[in-house]
Formats: C-alpha cells, sequence, structure tokens
C-alpha cells in the first residue's frame, strides 16, 4: 500500500461527492454529496498521517476534526431544510431563489 | 492480501457513492451511502487508526438512520417505484468533477511525497488520545463550542416558529 492509492480513492470519493452535490436538485441529496466529499478528506487526511508523519497525532487530530465538520454540516443543513420546508415547503434548491430577484 | 483488501473496500466506496445518485429510491441512495462510509470506515483500520476507523463507522451508520427518516419526510418517491431523475446542469457537473477527479489524481501520483519520518505508535488511540488532551487541547476545546452552538443553531432554526416570530405564528 502507498500514500497514492489511497490519495486516489479519496480523489475519486471527493469527485463524486462534487458531481452530486453540484447536479442534484433535492437540497438532502446535496448534502449526501457533501458527505461524500468530506468522505474523500478523511481519507486523505488518514493517509497522510500514516504515510508521511505517524509518530504525530497531527493527522489524526485532523481527521477528528474534519468528522466534526461534517456533524455540523449534517445538523445544520437538515435545519436550514426543515426551515424551508415549513416556510416555503420548498425542498430543492431551484424552488428556494429569492435572493436572486 | 492487504492490498486486496484495500482494493475490494476502495471499489466499494466508490461504486456505492456513485450508486447514491444512480438509484430510484432515496431509502436506496440512504443505504448506498452508509455503505459507501462503512467502507472508507474499514479502509482506515488499514491504516492502523482503530479508533477513528470504527469512530467513522459508527457515526456514519447513526448519520444514515436518520438521514433516511428525513428523505422519506421530504422527498417524494421515497419506495422508488418509479424512475425519479431530479438534476440539473448533469453534463456541466460531470464534466466539471471528472476534471476535479484527474487533476486531484495527478497531484497524488505526480507529487513527490516527503519520506516518511517516525513509525507508527505502539497505540494510535493513545496516540490521538493524549493529543487532544495536551498539545492539541485547543482543537478539543474548539470542536466542543462549535458542537454546542451547532445544537442550539440547529433546534432556534428548525423549530416551529415561537414566541419571538415577530409576525405571530404560522405564515
Amino acid at each position: 500500500m502507498t500514500p497514492d492509492l489511497f490519495l486516489l480513492l479519496a480523489a475519486a470519493l471527493f469527485a463524486v461527492g462534487l458531481y452530486g452535490a453540484l447536479s442534484q436538485q433535492s437540497v438532502v441529496m446535496i448534502m449526501m454529496g457533501l458527505e461524500l466529499m468530506i468522505n474523500g478528506v478523511i481519507v486523505a487526511a488518514a493517509s497522510f498521517w500514516y504515510f508521511v508523519a505517524p509518530a504525530q497525532p497531527d493527522g489524526q487530530v485532523l481527521v477528528l476534526v474534519v468528522i466534526s465538520a461534517m456533524t455540523v454540516e449534517m445538523a445544520m443543513g437538515f435545519a436550514v431544510v426543515t426551515l424551508l420546508f415549513r416556510a416555503k415547503d420548498a425542498d430543492t434548491t431551484d424552488m428556494a431563489a429569492e435572493l436572486r430577484r | 492480501m492487504e492490498a486486496l483488501l484495500f482494493w475490494s473496500l476502495a471499489v466499494v466506496a466508490v461504486g456505492a457513492g456513485i450508486a447514491v445518485f444512480r438509484v430510484d429510491s432515496m431509502a436506496r441512495a440512504t443505504y448506498a451511502l452508509a455503505l459507501s462510509f462503512v467502507a472508507v470506515g474499514l479502509a482506515l483500520l488499514l491504516l492502523d487508526l482503530a479508533y477513528l476507523g470504527v469512530v467513522t463507522v459508527l457515526m456514519m451508520v447513526m448519520e444514515m438512520a436518520i438521514m433516511a427518516v428525513f428523505m422519506i419526510m421530504f422527498m417524494m418517491n421515497p419506495a422508488g417505484l418509479m424512475p425519479m431523475s431530479m438534476v440539473h446542469n448533469r453534463r456541466g457537473a460531470l464534466a466539471l468533477s471528472v476534471g476535479v477527479f484527474l487533476s486531484l489524481a495527478a497531484v497524488a501520483l505526480l507529487t513527490p511525497w516527503p519520506e516518511r519520518r517516525g513509525t507508527v505508535p505502539e497505540d494510535p488511540t493513545r496516540a490521538v488520545g493524549t493529543g487532544v488532551m495536551e498539545t492539541k487541547m485547543l482543537v478539543m476545546i474548539g470542536v466542543g463550542a462549535v458542537l454546542f452552538t451547532t445544537i442550539v443553531a440547529a433546534l432556534v432554526l428548525s423549530a416551529s416558529r415561537s414566541r419571538y416570530d415577530v409576525r405571530g405564528g404560522r405564515r
């Protein structure tokens, strides 16, 4: 196993997530895309820790921070979707475009 | 053996990730995402990250269980009995994400990564534990504050309009 392989996996996860985040209309599906992107970041950070500097805990702590960011993204995303849905019955991004006007 | 394990986990992780945006049912999409996350968590175990790998798996399984509920609440066609396609700008998104993958892959393969410094500690879990309790304490404090703020903010945003609502009641 080399860092290259793990970074390729991370890149693939990130790209799949990016496709989802850009192409989906449903807010929930966009969040799934974002989760996949963050997953790629987790893999990359973990592999850097293992293959570059395993003696220090920095890489592991970075993974912990990224996992926390993922939970925050999920909680806030669903809160905003719930708010939008309550206020306007909107569950897709195209239905919530007031700021364009 | 390890290489075989890595490749199979990688294929499952990416394949299930692609399936998330291909299946017709919301529930299936959620389970595909959960599968992808579990494969990533198991891949972390290959890097001697027992604690972080297991935490990833546990957290994601719970997260997807909650997500399935939201999915079925908010989406039409949760059962997947009819074809579902809710996309915009599919071509542009595809081109952009393939481009991003190719450039990231080029960076990963062409960069001369530094030599490994030091060795993996006896117990990586202990290393991260003492890390966040000693030298990286600030990270722990920051994450704690952020998570608490998230709890409050998420509740305030998603709660039904309350007595602080200027307009009074639901619109």
